[in-house]
């Protein structure tokens, strides 16, 4: 058997733009948790301590965010946006539950990719709002720590699923490699992908 | 090179047939979020409404269950043993009362809600302890002219305070127990104050000192905006 062919599903753009979500992400859920679980709080302590590690990790997530965005390659990025945002007929077979060969990305993963971009605004708003609503209470409503904490549970819901795919999950997992070294099997990318013009290179 | 967009390929049979789901999923999901700011409490209460309330003491839902807030670097961890609750200032009699003194009053139950200003609550929290107006009379006080007591907590800067006539309430309690078991030290063990009347902020944990004083001192989530009079429903633009 020859060597397997590689090919190249993510640029390092899009990969910057991955892993800064993925680590943002996991480091909030830390020092979130810990100021929101009872017993990991008591257990911690140090509260503003923590309350300034999760403020500082979510501005630096922004500002990674906004370095990607302005140094990396945007004319990529917007050409994958579109590509995520297009579902055919087959991307909606297959989110009924239907066999039906796909693109680059399977409709799952776009409407994973609609709602991780949803929740990170919901998140960056409600946060904000939590912030100054403890410096001035105009800014306190009614729903700020509902929204936080939902879109949370849903976000770490969302997360496992997408961890079990990623990493757990054999017909699956080889998609590891494409987020972390950008390329993939190109037998790999046939069976999954097959919509997905891998042979053009 | 590689080409990797779908448009570069050309006319799909399926491409005319494309719906912009993934712009709509997101701006579905965003516009509920961010009206929920307005509807997501009164829906969620009245969604969970329903559910036993102990699951709270496990996992925190947004609305129900205890969260622990703290000011200070580290959690205060007072000695029982050693701890005096010193009540002081306009007061006839300034005295140091240890557990056993402050056990030694009238005892006083209660079951109340307990709300946070932050938007979750905690219903049905039974506290044992003496009622504050007993703990003053203790040391004479207060005394004609006194206006507001100071609550001060171990956990530095942490203060509050309450006006005379709103610590004299009869559900206003220094508390030494919660739900039948000894305060614990993240509810502010050994010894706290209960003022279910207003929110939380109010009810200062691991208190150490009570000062009697003419008029009421700003507490520490006032000096950051908040009301000093901190009734549930009637304040901080509830």
């Amino acid at each position: 058997m020859t060597s397997p062919r590689y090919v190249r599903r993510f640029s390092g753009t899009e990969r910057a733009l991955h892993w800064v979500h993925a680590t943002a992400f996991l480091a909030l859920l830390a020092s979130g948790l810990v100021l929101y679980l009872p017993a990991l709080a008591a257990a911690v302590g140090r509260r503003p301590l923590v309350k300034e590690a999760h403020l500082l990790t979510a501005l630096a997530w922004g500002v990674a965010l906004v370095a990607v965005l302005l140094l990396g390659d945007r004319r990529g990025l917007r050409a994958t946006a579109r590509e995520l945002d297009a579902f055919d007929a087959d991307d909606r077979r297959w989110l009924l539950g239907r066999p039906a060969p796909q693109g680059r990305f399977n409709a799952g993963q776009k409407l994973n990719a609609a709602l991780t971009a949803a929740f990170a605004l919901l998140f960056a708003v409600s946060g904000v709002l939590l912030w100054l609503g403890e410096r001035d209470t105009r800014f306190r409503l009614d729903g700020t720590l509902v929204l936080h904490d939902v879109v949370m549970y849903v976000s770490v819901a969302l997360l496992t699923g997408h961890l079990y795919l990623a990493v757990v999950h054999p017909r699956t997992r080889h998609a590891l490699r494409g987020i972390t070294v950008g390329t993939v099997r190109e037998d790999w990318a046939r069976e999954h992908h097959p919509k997905w013009p891998t042979d053009a290179q | 090179m590689f080409i990797d967009r779908l448009d570069v390929v050309g006319d799909h049979s399926a491409v005319e047939d494309e719906r912009r789901l993934g712009r709509a999923a997101f701006l579905g999901v965003s516009a509920v979020g961010l009206s929920s700011l307005v509807w997501g409490r009164a829906a969620w209460d009245a969604v969970t409404g329903t559910l036993p309330s102990d699951l709270g003491s496990v996992l925190p839902q947004p609305t129900r269950g205890w969260r622990i807030y703290t000011v200070a670097a580290s959690m205060p961890n007072p000695d029982p043993v050693s701890y005096r609750l010193r009540v002081e200032g306009r007061v006839g009699r300034p005295v140091s009362l240890s557990l056993a003194d402050l056990r030694a009053l009238p005892r006083a139950e209660q079951v109340s809600d307990f709300h946070c200003v932050t938007g979750w609550s905690v219903e049905n929290v039974r506290w044992s302890g003496a009622r504050l107006r007993d703990v003053l009379a203790a040391a004479d006080g207060p005394l004609s002219g006194a206006g507001a007591l100071s609550f001060v907590s171990a956990e530095d800067p942490y203060v509050d305070s309450l006006t005379v006539g709103q610590a004299l309430l009869p559900d206003v309690l220094l508390a030494w127990e919660m739900d039948g078991r000894p305060l614990s030290r993240p509810h502010g063990a050994p010894v706290r104050l209960v003022m279910p009347q207003m929110y939380g902020y109010k009810s200062v944990k691991w208190v150490e000192r009570i000062v009697v004083t003419r008029t009421p001192d700003v507490g520490y989530w006032e000096q950051r905006g908040y009301d000093r009079d901190a009734w549930v429903g009637r304040s901080n633009a509830a």
